[in-house]
């Protein structure tokens, strides 16, 4: 059991909290993950750590309600505890020896871009910081990116923040202003980091892509996380979750993303209903 | 010996056309009367071959010869002198292949062997059912051990540990205790409540279990060291699931055994209520032929699969699983494809609609029939493709059970930790690795095997460990 020290809504479909988790603290890097339980009967589910507080013995993570799991998790309150907090799980960025990144942010994804960002930025690398969102609505830590990257650029899909445009755009158009990258980091949706990889491979710009597939152990023993990297079969929970974005086979990821679909949608209209009754999910 | 019943007593089961659709256990056990009648059938040998023949050397003939005088609670209690989990190895371990294989009535004269398999399971049963003493408290020794991993050997290690006054603090990654007992094992072979009874009896003993604590990630061996842990022992389990490498098997609806049985068993995915998904129903094919292959099936039958198939690449005769779940599998209808291996998963891909919610998922398996032909190196035929013997089976979906890759985190984490050119733990006759007082024993060393080696290997673990602490002051 982990007691919620914070909890914090960035947005209507986004939630952060700070979870009292000393042994977790101690060892968390940007770049790692946690799985979280919220209830005993719960799915165990991944989510990156989004921030860490070494002293305090606290981990941040930050989550999109997209499904039952999630919205089961939003609806505990500060002072509740979650039933499981497992982790640091998988590798953390690699960051030493980078001179000059862009780190390229969609949507939620931005939770995990913001910690590899402010570690390269304290370290001395030059960040160009690259977030993206459908709309002003749905922006989160624009205030954190600003404060820890060089330089920060602000895209949304419907003009309503930043410049109007994809993460791509942004990207594209640093690159052929003559920016040279040792390496792009990138985190979002599949589809996202998809376009990225394609147009850094273009200009020959290494390029990490950080994956968040389905997860049930997510200690090496349960081979769900599988993906294709260069041909070969790895598993995001012990090999990454970062990989080499033009090795990725993204197709197949976001083939395998969609395999339980039509159950979460049950799940989630169900568990959206028990909430509703008890009260809890009016946000859900 | 003359009037000496030929076999074995059959153990009452389930009838297979109902168990087939449900996850209560299969065998039920035998009577009182039956497990006398069982028990008379032991001959008692001065030498007793079959106590070689057991993992973690119970004294076989001794606790028949309890049973035989109706003395329940004193076989148990000659059995619990070295086995920590006796409920569960009579479900479990391959009985065939090890005490029995070794018993007089079968190499000398003959007849069936005497089931000491399922006069373990009593005696343990009727313990637990009738007994509910809670062991006594070891006095305390001062010295403190870690154990990584709360499988079979690591519970079995900590059991005995805790019996000679350590102070044994278990670490175990996932939510729940138990290791492959709980997310392996069905319910229908073991049912949890057992394992949940023998982990309470070694929390009763004075060990203490720590979950969600992944070592080599929130703690490492060293910082075990530097906490006041003066031995460690690793039982972390087998690891990563193999792949074929053959086309299709990143398709929707392809399985590893481990992901099938972890959402099913430990996530309780069968249950009506679970918040966990699983595919069901639709026909499903198992590739491979051991005792997880079975569990495979037997689950996927039970989730309500309309055809379930075993695809192995040899014979019945060089089936690795348990005899007596390769039967069982039989009566409930699941059909084997003996000699013959996948060549590749085929997918739907509708190429009018992209947005067909069947794309990419599983529509077939393509497999090729397969000889024998000349021994192996372990002795075993070795298959061999038989050119234009193709064909596809429709399935929905595909499990692979065909063993595991031990995890890394443990050897990259923990220096001057070696493993095998397979990954596997080094460990000398003691169990010890090459790192000084820490100890490994299990599929962590091993690769995938079986619940009784795990607990053989924790258990030489605990005597070495005992040997190494017990003179420090």
């Amino acid at each position: 059991m982990n007691r919620i020290l914070t909890k914090k809504e960035l947005n209507p479909t986004v939630t952060l909290m700070e979870i009292e988790a000393p042994l977790i603290a101690g060892k968390a890097e940007p770049g790692q993950f946690i799985i979280i339980r919220s209830h005993s009967d719960a799915e165990r589910i991944p989510l990156t750590v989004a921030d860490f507080d070494r002293e305090k013995g606290s981990v941040t993570v930050i989550f999109q309600i997209v499904g039952a799991a999630t919205m089961r998790l939003n609806s505990l309150s500060e002072g509740d505890s979650v039933a499981n907090f497992a982790g640091p799980l998988g590798r953390a960025t690699h960051t030493e020896g980078i001179k000059k990144a862009a780190v390229v942010g969609g949507g939620v994804g931005c939770a995990i871009a913001y910690p590899v960002t402010k570690k390269l930025f304290e370290q001395g690398t030059e960040v160009h910081a690259i977030a993206g969102f459908r709309s002003k609505d749905l922006v989160i830590l624009e205030d954190e990116f600003r404060r820890h990257s060089t330089e920060f650029f602000a895209m949304s899909d419907d003009g309503s923040w930043g410049e109007k445009g994809l993460v791509t755009d942004a990207l594209k158009k640093l690159i052929e202003s003559g920016e040279q990258y040792d390496e792009v980091i990138t985190i979002g949706p599949l589809i996202m980091m998809k376009f990225v990889c394609a147009l850094t491979k273009q200009y020959g710009i290494k390029t990490i892509a950080s994956m968040n597939p389905i997860m049930i152990d997510g200690t090496g023993m349960c081979g769900c996380c599988r993906l294709t990297v260069g041909g070969k079969t790895k598993f995001a929970c012990v090999d990454g979750p970062e990989f080499d974005g033009h090795e990725i086979d993204f197709d197949e990821a976001m083939s395998r993303g969609r395999m339980y679909a039509a159950f979460e949608k049950r799940a989630r209209e169900e568990t959206c209903n028990l909430l509703k009754m008890d009260g809890n999910g009016g946000n859900a | 010996m003359a009037g000496r019943e030929p076999k074995k007593h059959e153990m009452p089961t389930q009838k297979p056309e109902i168990r087939a659709h449900n996850f209560d256990e299969v065998a039920l056990g035998y009577t009182m009367e039956l497990a006398e009648a069982e028990a008379v059938r032991c001959l008692g040998c001065k030498n007793k071959p079959c106590v070689s023949g057991c993992p973690v050397n119970i004294d076989i003939p001794e606790f028949i010869a309890h049973l035989k005088q109706k003395d329940i609670e004193g076989a148990y209690e000659v059995i619990s002198k070295t086995s920590s989990l006796p409920a569960v190895c009579g479900r479990v371990c391959p009985q065939e292949s090890q005490c029995e294989h070794e018993c007089t009535l079968a190499t000398k004269l003959n007849l069936e062997p005497v089931g000491i398999g399922r006069l373990e399971r009593f005696t343990a049963d009727w313990h637990r059912n009738n007994k509910k003493t809670a062991p006594e408290k070891p006095v305390p020794n001062g010295h403190k051990v870690a154990i990584i991993g709360s499988g079979p050997s690591g519970l079995t290690c900590a059991g005995d540990l805790a019996r000679l006054g350590y102070a044994v603090t278990i670490f175990e990654a996932l939510h729940t205790a138990g290791g492959v007992l709980v997310y392996g094992i069905p319910e229908f072979r073991l049912p949890k409540s057992i394992v949940g009874a023998e982990v309470e009896t070694l929390k009763q003993l004075g060990v203490e279990i720590m979950t969600d604590v992944v070592i080599g990630r929130t703690l490492t061996v060293d910082e075990l060291f530097e906490r006041g842990f003066e031995a460690v022992f690793i039982g972390s389990g087998a690891g990563l699931p193999n792949f074929m490498n053959i086309p299709g098997e990143s398709l929707c609806g392809v399985y590893s055994a481990n992901e099938f049985l972890t959402r099913s068993n430990l996530m309780k995915a069968y249950l009506d209520d679970s918040y966990t998904p699983i595919m069901k129903g639709g026909k499903v094919a198992v590739v491979g032929g051991g005792n997880v292959a079975m569990d495979a099936a037997r689950t996927a039958l039970r989730l309500g699969s309309e055809k379930v198939y075993i695809i192995y690449r040899r014979s019945l005769e060089e089936m690795p699983a348990r005899k007596e779940e390769v039967e069982h599998a039989m009566e409930e209808g699941i059909e084997f494809h003996l000699l013959c291996n996948p060549t590749e998963v085929l997918g739907y891909k509708n190429e009018n609609d992209p947005r067909d919610p069947k794309n990419g998922f599983v529509r077939a398996i393509k497999c090729v029939k397969m000889e024998l032909g000349e021994p192996d190196e372990n002795g075993r035929r070795r298959p061999h493709e038989i050119p234009g013997s193709d064909y596809e089976l429709d399935v929905d979906s595909v499990i692979i059970a065909i063993g595991t890759s031990p995890n890394p985190l443990l050897k990259d984490t923990t220096k001057g930790l070696e493993v095998n050119k397979r990954g596997g733990i080094i460990i000398d006759e003691h169990g010890l690795t090459s790192r000084d007082k820490v100890f490994a024993g299990g599929d962590a060393v091993t690769g995938a095997a079986t619940v009784i080696s795990a607990m053989g290997a924790g258990k030489i673990a605990a005597n070495a460990i005992d040997d190494a602490l017990k003179g420090k002051e």
